[in-house]
């Protein structure tokens, strides 16, 4: 293992790696101990651990963090409560949101999270506001901007990262590439990917840095950001770093219509393409086991440490979706309130 | 002291006088502080007065997240149809954040853009879309008149916690008229009665205003006192100030740039069916384009936008009603 973090930092990491995934397993499994407690559509951050952690353990804690409609892991990495956050999704009134938002527009402005959009790529453009505000404010903030292969050939994306070079804005655009844009895969719908090339090339339309990363392995996307992270608190503009890892879940759960109970479908590349041995191979390079693997070697946690890590990961959970449950859910004439400031 | 002012520069006096009390407060849009001469610029610097390229969707994008974050920024779109290719920033983004995050954020932004361009300006740049915005909860739409108006709208769009959209009337730009100096703020969903009279009301909003105002005139050279009351903001829309004036009058001619559809008329009207039926001695009578894009050629443009004569037509229809409903 090379890297220049302390063992409190990478205990740190593999905890919020695996904070995330149980937070995700639990989402999942609501689906089948709890039907119909989940309503709409819900997003999940399997596959995406290594890569969320590993770039945020480069933030300070006023930096902004701005993803998608797949935001779960973001809110659990900035500290945002796992109880109100799983409320949330359970639509109660003690969710972060009071349930007006759901799965789908998580925010914690006091975390520095100051809200989502679910339309693709739209929430790009507005990551590059909050980096305007620190630029016009002088706060010294940085943004760490997170969108999915998908977002990538939205307008958004090229308006945004061009306005963000010309004005130096101080962000990072993480471009996760978790290979499906939904339901199809990136080489069907991406230049870049159907000639073969990184999705990062597309950087050099903006004549800024692009980077490409191994998204499985949090110290190596750590490395990355923070290079980019450094570049943007000296003023030099945005980075382009596209994360490769793999979403070990489908892109969200079935949309079903009610009555029909909300599941959770296989993933896509079995689901549509047929095709097992690629999401076996994914299985295989899961981050959490990769990452594990890589304490274990370098001695930083033994077996035991980790299955305490990983137990009281999963008890946080537990209680995260107990509390949800007690909850209640919002007076119907709350519906009308937040229209207006 | 009020002064002298064109409509046109009334807004911007609003916006160096609000950028000057507010260093929150900025300034961006396509071709606007190109060079070092710009007195924006010069007044406010590069931070807070910028260039943008031809991208709205970032523009309006940027500007939601930096109004989430603290800014309020005000953008300058010149015509309200290059919205159109960032309608999800407008109508699915910016009115929908606070909301959905439950009150936890605001979203104080000014999007600035002329509209209504009967110059021959033909079907892309000629065409009144607020019908679409004033029914989205959660954004404003300021809609000014006359010159005080603009100051005043401005400074509370600007002042506002919550996206307005600011539309003035490109038509009405070199109009002058008294401006008062220094703080003017016109509260939202407050209308204006433009001109007093016990006949007929009528409705209208940006340069209908003026067309309106002019009708009534002549109108009243034949005995017909019509008032004329201009919403200024259509979201929040004050219907009670309508209503009042209907009690009086019991005729409503609506008078409206845009296609039928698609105009703030018939959202008025759909209002005062509900809440003003007992007031009615004439049905509502509503003056808006013909259904049609706008074309180029002045006479067929005259043709189908509403002018002071068809105006007057239908003042005096309603106001004949009063024989046979009687």
């Amino acid at each position: 293992m090379t890297t220049n973090l302390g063992n409190d930092r990478l205990i740190w990491m593999y905890t919020q790696m695996a904070r995330i995934r149980e937070f995700e397993e639990h989402v999942k499994r609501t689906f089948l101990e709890h039907p119909g407690a989940m309503r709409g559509h819900t997003h999940l951050a399997d596959g995406a651990e290594a890569s969320i952690v590993g770039a945020l353990a480069s933030r300070n804690p006023k930096d902004f963090v701005m993803p998608t409609y797949r935001c779960h892991g973001q809110a659990i990495v900035v500290g945002s409560s796992p109880r109100k956050t799983m409320a949330e999704l359970y639509g109660r009134k003690d969710g972060l949101c009071k349930g007006f938002g759901g799965s789908m527009h998580l925010a914690d402005p006091e975390r520095s999270f100051p809200g989502t959009s679910a339309i693709v790529g739209q929430s790009i453009a507005h990551a590059a506001g909050a980096a305007l505000t620190a630029q016009v404010k002088n706060t010294g903030q940085i943004v760490y901007s997170f969108f999915g292969d998908g977002s990538s050939k939205q307008g958004a994306f090229y308006e945004t990262l061009n306005m963000a070079a010309v004005w130096k804005l101080p962000i990072v655009f993480i471009l996760e590439n978790n290979e499906y844009q939904a339901y199809t895969h990136v080489s069907l719908e991406d230049a870049n990917a159907a000639a073969g090339d990184p999705l990062s090339k597309k950087a050099d339309a903006f004549s800024i840095p692009g980077v490409t990363v191994d998204g499985t392995d949090p110290l190596k996307v750590y490395a990355e950001v923070t290079k980019a992270a450094e570049r943007a608190r000296a003023g030099q503009g945005p980075t382009l770093i596209e994360s490769k890892f793999y979403r070990l879940s489908a892109h969200g759960n079935a949309i079903t219509v009610p009555p029909v109970p909300t599941q959770f479908p296989e993933h896509e590349a079995i689901g549509v393409y047929g095709n097992k041995t690629e999401f076996k191979a994914a299985k295989e390079r899961d981050p959490l086991l990769l990452f594990r693997a890589q304490l274990l070697r370098s001695s930083v946690l033994t077996e035991n440490e980790l299955r305490r890590i990983d137990d009281n990961a999963r008890a946080e959970m537990d209680d995260a979706v107990a509390f949800a449950l007690a909850s209640p859910l919002p007076a119907p004439e709350e519906a009308t309130n937040y229209v207006y400031a | 002291m009020p002064r002298e002012m064109m409509y046109g520069e009334a807004m911007a006096a609003a916006i160096v006088e609000e950028m000057q009390r507010d260093a929150s407060v900025i300034f961006y849009g396509q071709n606007m502080a190109m060079t070092e001469r710009d007195p924006m610029l010069k007044m406010f610097g590069k931070n807070r007065v910028r260039i943008a390229p031809i991208s709205e969707t970032a523009e309006i994008g940027i500007a939601v997240g930096a109004a989430i974050t603290g800014l309020r920024p005000i953008v300058e779109l010149w015509m309200s149809e290059f919205m159109l290719v960032a309608m999800d920033q407008v109508l699915n983004e910016a009115p929908r954040l606070r909301y959905m995050s439950g009150g936890q954020v605001k979203v104080p932004l000014v999007l600035k853009a002329g509209f209504g361009f009967a110059a021959g300006w033909a079907g892309q740049h000629s065409n009144c879309l607020y019908h679409t915005m004033m029914g989205i909860p959660g954004l404003k739409v300021a809609v000014p008149s006359t010159p005080a108006d603009a100051k005043g709208l401005m400074a509370a769009a600007i002042r506002d916690d919550n996206p307005v959209m600011y539309l003035h009337h490109y038509m009405l730009t070199l109009d002058t008229g008294e401006v008062p100096e220094g703080e003017y703020v016109i509260p939202f969903g407050v209308a204006d009665v433009k001109r007093a009279g016990s006949d007929v009301t009528i409705v209208a909003t940006g340069w209908m205003v003026k067309k309106s105002l002019a009708a009534a005139e002549q109108l009243a050279r034949e005995g017909i006192g019509a008032e004329v009351i201009d919403p200024r903001t259509l979201a929040p829309l004050d219907i009670d100030t309508i209503l009042a004036s209907l009690r009086k009058t019991g005729r409503l001619v609506l008078v409206d740039q845009a296609p039928r559809h698609s105009s703030a008329a018939v959202v008025i009207a759909g209002e005062i069916a509900e809440k003003g039926f007992d007031h009615l001695r004439a049905p509502v009578v509503m003056v808006t384009a013909l259904d049609a894009s706008v074309p180029y050629s002045e006479p067929m443009e005259n043709y189908l936008l509403p002018n002071e004569e068809k105006i007057a037509r239908a003042v005096r229809s309603v106001v004949a009603e009063r024989a046979v409903r009687v």
